[in-house]
């Protein structure tokens, strides 16, 4: 078991986050074409409302959750020491969680009963939206089961997680978990090695820079005043907007 | 001043039989894929009616366009911060079905089907599914329908015209209506753009065409709320927004647009204007009353040496000032003060204008008696020798525009913000120089009846009859004066010709080593 074991908790965290990595600058670099959200409510936009808003709020604020747990190990625990405020947390967490379900199952519904949505579906779609799925229940059923959750991820999962950051990788505390919390690394790893290959790629172009932009835009062929310039005949820049 | 030039254009919709030719030329073009099927850059709507979309007008509804926001302006259905909110999930976004669903026949089934009691038929199927379907709306679904209960009479221009106007309007011997060809207004102050979160939609320095980058395009459909012309369109296949063009590939080869160059009625006029764009947020911004007017006089005199001389250092070509001076559209929309924007009010200073229509406002309902003026006629005029229903004698005519079958009210709900004066006086205009040419060619009009007619629209029968070449005698190069510039830098759209200027001469596509290109 500890061949696999290293491999998939040593070797595939690497494999996956270079893949990402690589593959999301390839994509939205020389694919950019293929870049999108693949919004579907165009053919069909009130049953999505009821899957999208659950399932996006309930995911961005869960994976926030599982990033503080990461980047502030010692807080959480610090938080955690108080059981009211544990109880809040976890709370918090699982019903979020919850959501994620319940948004995911009403998108899942909506992709399989609705004529208009199958025609757009791939099988990518239908695969990633299954690890997804997988992903979530066993998330709710370790926050159930493997009481509490938020304490030894900070505890045991964050030092492994910053070894494997650091290029020297300690993983026998995982080794020893149970197979549910590790199907559920392994998934998010495997989600993360998904993302330039799937729908999921919408993800990583979340439209930040609109907040700082001007809401014109004009763009040059030739900067206008640049190319009068005699000192700057042989290098005439291209020019970005206005 | 920020002097700019502008692709524009003038619609003469006196002139728009209604053919759908533009659409068709277009869609064979442009749209005729996957997913872009349902879109018509081009289409061309019967008012009244409510279009395509359905009832696009009706910004309660779609959320288009800019609103006043104290004294600037504010995207009504989009923008900071509200498309990051509405991000997961747009609730103002049309669905196909507010335009329709893109179908076609199973024509195999007619020489396919197994011998049987029954004609064989081909069955409607939907573009999207593959399976039979039931169809229910088209893009041009009320072509002709003026007076229809679904169509014509939920028209939103008649929200200023009291229920017994409308009434009025679709009596039966009064009924009129018209044609209305829309493609994007590649406007100066596009509500597209700003909407974009990911800023792939621009407008391009050199002519203005409105263009979205379909590599940064992410799908997040703002720019589909925004623009209130609905005039950008979600292709649900590629997962991008799409919209017209211009044709640029043509325009840069100093071709006109398909739609234009293909319309039959030759009712599409496409030149250079010049503009100052550093009015362009003061103008959008000003009130309801007055952005025609200050639209107007953004744009700018090519024939000024002091605009020449900014636009110079602006960069605009010498050819393209030059297509400035000889602009039809500048005719049109400054010299004779005859075309209006469509639906100013949606602030987004749309660079394609109409020449309202005359048509539908001419012929007055009575029953007056004209065999007496029978001898008045000019041996080719047509004689009336009973009483008839419409009194088409041009005696009456002038008079009629403001008591017209088609009230005011609705021409200025379209073209100017509800201002009436200004769609008067286009009219006005047009039959002037219709009084004008029936005085040449036909005679039976009295000589004081036209000159009081000039005078009152500010015309002299020079002015008149180079209205009249370029309405109806116009040839291809006058109706589209396109800058020959483009023609040689067209390269420079597609490719950046600086990586090797000043580098061998070889042809390479690389740059050097020492510039590091
Ligand atoms: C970062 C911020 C995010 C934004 C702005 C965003 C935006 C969107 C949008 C606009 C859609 C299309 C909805 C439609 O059909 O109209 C979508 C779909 C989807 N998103 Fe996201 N998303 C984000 C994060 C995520 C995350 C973190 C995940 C999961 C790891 C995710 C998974 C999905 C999935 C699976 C769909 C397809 C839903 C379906 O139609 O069945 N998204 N997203
Ligand atoms: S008509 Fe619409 S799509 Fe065209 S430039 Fe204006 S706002 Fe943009
Ligand atoms: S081709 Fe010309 S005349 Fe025919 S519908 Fe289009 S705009 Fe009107």
């Amino acid at each position: 078991m500890t061949a696999l074991d290293t491999f998939l908790f040593v070797a595939f965290p690497y494999v996956a986050v270079i893949t990402f990595v690589v593959g999301v600058i390839y994509r939205w670099k020389w694919k950019g074409f293929t870049v999108t959200s693949l919004s579907s409510q165009f053919l069909e936009g009130k049953m999505l409302f009821w899957g999208t808003i659950p399932f996006h709020i309930g995911i961005l604020v869960v994976f926030l959750g599982h990033l503080v747990a990461f980047m502030l190990p010692q807080a959480t625990l610090a938080w955690n020491s108080q059981p009211l405020r544990l109880i809040i947390l976890e709370g918090t967490a699982f019903v979020f969680g919850l959501t994620v379900l319940i948004g995911l199952a009403a998108l899942m519904y909506r992709r399989f009963t609705n004529a208009r949505i199958r025609a757009v579906t791939t099988p990518m779609d239908i695969g990633i939206e299954m690890l997804l799925l997988a992903q979530v229940i066993l998330g709710c059923w370790i926050a159930l089961g493997y009481r509490w959750g938020s304490s030894w991820f900070a505890a045991d999962l964050s030092p492994y997680l910053w070894s494997l950051v650091k290029f020297s990788p300690e993983a026998g505390a995982v080794f020893a978990l149970p197979w549910v919390i590790k199907l559920h690394i392994v998934g998010a790893f495997a989600l993360v090695f998904m993302v330039p290959f799937t729908r999921l790629a919408h993800v990583i172009v979340a439209p930040f820079n609109y907040l700082v932009r001007p809401y014109q835009q004009v763009i040059w062929n030739w900067d206008r005043k640049a190319i009068r310039d005699p000192s700057t005949a042989w290098s005439a820049a291209r020019p970005k907007a206005n | 001043m920020d002097v700019r030039s502008q692709i524009s254009m003038v619609f003469h919709l006196d002139k728009c039989i209604g053919c759908h030719t533009c659409s068709v030329a277009c869609k064979n073009i442009w749209t005729d894929r996957k997913g872009a099927e349902y879109m018509w850059w081009n289409n061309v709507e019967t008012k009244p009616g409510t279009g395509y979309p359905g009832k696009w007008e009706d910004q309660d509804i779609y959320k288009g366009g800019w609103e006043k926001d104290g004294d600037g302006i504010r995207l009504k259905g989009a923008g900071k911060p509200k498309s990051l909110t509405n991000i997961f999930h747009n609730p103002h976004m049309p669905v196909i079905d507010d335009y329709y669903e893109p179908f076609t026949f199973k024509y195999l089934d007619l020489i396919e089907s197994s011998a049987g009691d029954d004609q064989p038929t081909a069955r409607p199927i939907s573009m999207i599914t593959g399976e039979p379907m039931d169809i229910k709306m088209g893009p041009n679904w009320d072509d002709d329908l003026s007076g229809s209960p679904d169509y014509a009479r939920n028209d939103p221009n008649f929200k200023n015209l009291t229920d017994a106007e409308q009434e009025a309007m679709f009596e039966l011997e009064r009924m009129a209506f018209f044609y209305l060809p829309r493609i994007c207004n590649h406007c100066l102050n596009p509500a597209c753009v700003a909407s974009c979160p990911s800023g792939a939609i621009y407008k391009r320095g050199e002519d203005g065409v409105v263009l979205i980058n379909q590599d940064v395009c992410r799908g997040w459909r703002m720019c589909v709320t925004a623009c209130p012309y609905k005039k950008t369109y979600y292709n649900w296949n590629t997962g991008k927004s799409e919209k017209c063009i211009l044709c640029y590939p043509r325009i840069e080869a100093g071709l006109a647009p398909a739609c234009m160059h293909s319309c039959v009625g030759r009712i599409r006029y496409l030149g250079v204007m010049l503009y100052d764009a550093d009015q362009i947020e003061a103008v959008a911004s000003a009130d309801e009353a007055d952005v025609v007017q200050r639209q107007m006089d953004m744009i700018l005199d090519p024939f000024d040496p002091e605009v020449i001389a900014a636009a110079k250092t602006n960069g605009v070509a010498d050819s393209t000032i030059d297509s400035a001076q000889n602009s039809p559209t500048y005719k049109f929309v400054k010299i004779w003060n005859m075309a209006l924007p469509l639906h100013p009010e949606f602030r987004t200073l749309p660079m394609l204008f109409y020449v309202p229509p005359l048509l539908p406002v001419v012929a007055t309902v009575s029953e007056a008696d004209h065999s007496e003026r029978g001898g008045e006629l000019h041996d080719i005029a047509k004689h009336w020798p009973d009483s008839w229903l419409y009194d088409t004698t041009t005696k009456e005519l002038f008079g009629t525009i403001d008591d017209s079958r088609f009230p005011l009210e609705y021409m200025a709900s379209l073209f100017s913000a509800g201002d009436t004066v200004a769609v008067a006086d286009r009219l006005k205009k047009l039959m002037a120089v219709r009084l004008h040419r029936r005085l040449v060619t036909v005679g039976d009009v009295a000589k004081e009846t036209v000159d009081a007619a000039l005078a009152d629209t500010n015309l002299t029968p020079l002015l008149a009859d180079d209205i009249y070449y370029l309405t109806s005698l116009a040839k291809f190069d006058d109706r589209f004066v396109i800058p020959a510039a483009h023609r040689e830098q067209a390269i420079e759209m597609i490719e950046f010709t600086g990586d090797v200027k000043g580098n061998t001469g070889f042809g390479f596509k690389v740059g050097s080593a020492t510039r590091g290109a």
